[in-house]
């Protein structure tokens, strides 16, 4: 190859580059622009609609987190304060005090504590609930729906996609931005669902 | 009169099995009670006195062994209740009590996410990043700086940020959000994608070369590097492409997000991941010691769209920082076979060949265009099998088609069915749904196998094409920016002595 005709093909391939980078910085910013237009300023996080969920359990198992950032939330708005509670005594149990073959939840995560005659409340002790949704399942059964699965933002690693989210049959997991970071049912505290 | 349930059987409920599971009565419970319990708001003394008659059922029922009764009897006192009392379901069943010992009641236990402005942080430091790194690299020329940062990356992007949200998963955010308009993305996930690139645009990939927490991870473990064959290079180098094919497909479907899913090294970074996952990444990180960043080459689709951009790029990096002697010294310096030797001999075909070998590449690469296209559109259905809706759809198809789901025997049915039973869906109102997601994959599949009937196309022409190139040179696209061949050079800066 002559030097002239190094040199033209040389040139030729720095007009085609500048071409290409040409259209590619166009396209980069028109797809840029396009998407910042509807973007939202916010950050998105995962969360569960409770009204959905049905306790399947995988919550427990299929977080990149373990123990699982889904956590039992006490809706205290929504709980009747049952001596009888259908989420926290064991279907089988056959008296109502807090030993622990008494009790549905496997980890012992939920307390018991006197009110009133005959009321009590139940407090879900965090570091102790692995998000199996077991008393969940048991006070939508039995009861008014107040112990519901939710995502523990502390915990949770907020992931680009929630491996539970892939996994759950009911489709319960969803993006919210983060001023609605709390969903959850019938409760005047958070935003209802 | 409350204490008077104690030791009832709660779950010897007589009426239909419904759930399986540990409630394998729960739902005949539940029904009882959304019967017996018609709460209306603020009629307090009907809300006291059903709770009352609830609770003295309920002692009824185990104390006369309720089940024992004939079953024909319950009905009727269901109908007896209901007359009696509206129903309304969305009511609470036992309202919360007004406590008189002035028991107040707790805060709820809500958790805060981190701070949105943690997350611009997060951009910031990105920017910094890229920023010092592409000047280490450019200016200063420090495969050391560029070593440091990758140092850096891994402790702040990797085990601190825990990997999310990285550019690599980032583009499926973007494909979700260019097909779905109910989701908007996040600003911040938008600059994750959008920086490395114009970054490659203008300095070639100085984010693989040590702000990708996923290349930095893989990075430092190069220790023991094989030169690969090229033309196995060439054939691994395609998979990226088919991955970014899939990648966008499923999140645009919005099916599922796959690299994250298949994520190697995110488990390092979290300490704790599935086992399957924490083999996969060590599997990964073995081989990066003989075949260095093999997720970098032969995985990443996010480096498909940096290799376009670098080719492009206006400053990339040069092995040399003045002229090329020739001395061959960084011949087999780079790890990742990225470095083109030079081709000055290239030979003159006569006009007559290039113009056949011309017109055959026009037409080849449009055939396997339309032969992709055609293939991706006969495998569809296949492809979006992967999809949940679809998935389920097709299950249900199938049991309405053996006549329905047996009430049963629900003992062996997936959490999916028992699911969707118990959502009530109309099975009509499922399949038009799967229809339409059946759609999206059908075109979907069409540009999919479009795409890499192209790239399989234009991979074959670049092999017959042969470009004149005098000295040693990274290529451009291929190129990590690593700096390593960079120490192999003996040529000095400031050689100026020129006439
Ligand atoms: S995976 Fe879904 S259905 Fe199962 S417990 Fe979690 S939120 Fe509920
Ligand atoms: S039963 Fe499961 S979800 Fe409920 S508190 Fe215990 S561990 Fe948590
Ligand atoms: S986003 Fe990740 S950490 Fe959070 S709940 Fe889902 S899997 Fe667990
Ligand atoms: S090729 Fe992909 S994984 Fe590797 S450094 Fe670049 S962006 Fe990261
Ligand atoms: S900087 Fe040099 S050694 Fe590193 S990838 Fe590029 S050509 Fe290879």
């Amino acid at each position: 190859m002559s030097k002239d005709e190094k040199n033209k093909d040389l040139s030729r391939r720095d007009f085609l580059q500048k071409g290409f980078r040409l259209t590619a910085a166009l396209s980069l910013g028109g797809l840029g622009i396009f998407l910042a237009k509807d973007a939202s300023s916010e950050d998105g996080l995962w969360q569960i609609d409770p009204s959905k969920c049905v306790q399947c359990g995988r919550c427990a198992t299929h977080c990149v987190v373990t123990p699982s950032a889904v956590k039992c939330l006490h809706v205290f708005d929504m709980c009747g304060y049952c001596d009888l509670c259908g989420g926290y005594f064991r279907p089988e149990a056959k008296q109502l005090h807090t030993g622990a073959e008494n009790q549905l939840c496997p980890t012992g995560a939920i307390k018991r504590n006197f009110v009133e005659d005959p009321f009590f409340q139940y407090e879900i002790i965090d570091e102790l609930c692995i998000g199996c949704g077991k008393c969940v399942a048991g006070c939508d059964a039995f009861g008014n729906g107040s112990l519901q699965l939710q995502v523990s933002h502390d915990i949770c690693v907020n992931c680009n996609q929630c491996a539970i989210a892939t996994n759950c049959p009911a489709d319960a997991f969803e993006r919210v931005p983060s001023s609605k970071k709390n969903i959850s049912k019938g409760f005047s505290g958070g935003e209802d669902v | 009169m409350f204490k008077v349930y104690r030791n009832i059987d709660f779950f010897d409920c007589p009426f239909p099995k419904g759930s399986k599971k540990d409630y394998s009565t729960s739902l005949g419970i539940r029904q009882c009670f959304q019967r017996i319990l018609p709460l209306g708001s603020g009629q307090k003394f009907f809300e006291k006195l059903i709770r009352e008659i609830s609770l003295v059922l309920l002692t009824l029922k185990s104390r006369l062994c309720f089940s024992r009764l004939k079953p024909r009897l319950i009905p009727l006192i269901l109908v007896l209740f209901l007359s009696i009392f509206s129903f309304d379901a969305s009511a609470q069943r036992f309202p919360k009590p007004e406590f008189e010992s002035g028991f107040e009641q707790e805060a709820h236990q809500l958790t805060l996410p981190r701070s949105d402005f943690m997350e611009y942080f997060d951009v910031f430091v990105l920017l910094v990043a890229m920023s010092l790194i592409t000047w280490l690299i450019l200016k200063k020329r420090s495969r050391k700086g560029v070593f440091w940062m990758s140092i850096f990356s891994i402790l702040y992007f990797g085990f601190y940020r825990e990997g999310c949200v990285c550019s690599v998963g980032s583009l499926q955010n973007i494909a979700l959000a260019l097909f779905n308009p109910g989701y908007k993305i996040p600003l911040t996930v938008l600059a994750f994608f959008l920086i490395p690139l114009v970054y490659a645009l203008f300095f070639g990939r100085t984010f693989c070369a040590g702000v990708c927490p996923l290349g930095a991870i893989q990075d430092i473990f190069a220790w023991k590097p094989l030169q690969l064959k090229p033309w196995l290079q060439k054939m691994l180098g395609l998979i990226p492409f088919i991955y970014l094919g899939l990648a966008v497909l499923y999140a645009a479907t919005a099916t599922d997000f796959v690299i994250c899913r298949y994520d190697p090294f995110v488990g390092f970074y979290r300490i704790n991941a599935e086992f399957t996952m924490i083999v996969l990444g060590g599997l990964f990180l073995l081989t990066s010691i003989f075949i260095a960043r093999p997720y970098c080459r032969f995985i990443c689709p996010y480096g498909v769209l940096l290799n376009w951009m670098s080719r492009f790029s206006k400053y990339h990096m040069t092995i040399t920082p003045n002229e090329c002697i020739q001395c061959k010294l960084c011949e087999n310096s780079c790890p990742f076979g990225a470095i083109e030797i030079p081709e000055v001999s290239v030979p003159k075909e006569p006009k007559k060949k290039s113009v056949r070998r011309f017109v055959s590449l026009a037409l080849i690469i449009p055939a396997l265009a339309i032969l992709g296209a055609w293939t991706g559109a006969q495998f569809h259905e296949n492809l979006a099998m992967v999809h949940p809706k679809v998935k389920l759809a097709e299950e249900v198809f199938i049991i309405n088609e053996n006549g329905g789901f047996d009430e049963n025997n629900t003992e062996n049915e997936t959490l999916e069915i028992d699911a969707y039973r118990r959502s009530g869906q109309a099975a009509e109102e499922l399949y038009a749904e799967a229809e339409i997601i059946l759609k999206q994959f059908y075109t979907g599949g069409i540009w999919l196998g479009g795409f890499l009937g192209l790239v399989f196309g234009f991979t074959l022409a670049g092999l017959s094409l042969f470009r004149y190139r005098e000295d040693y040179e990274p290529n451009k696209g291929e190129c990590l920016s690593c700096a390593r061949c960079m120490d192999y050079c003996p040529v000095e800066k400031e050689i100026t002595v020129k006439n």
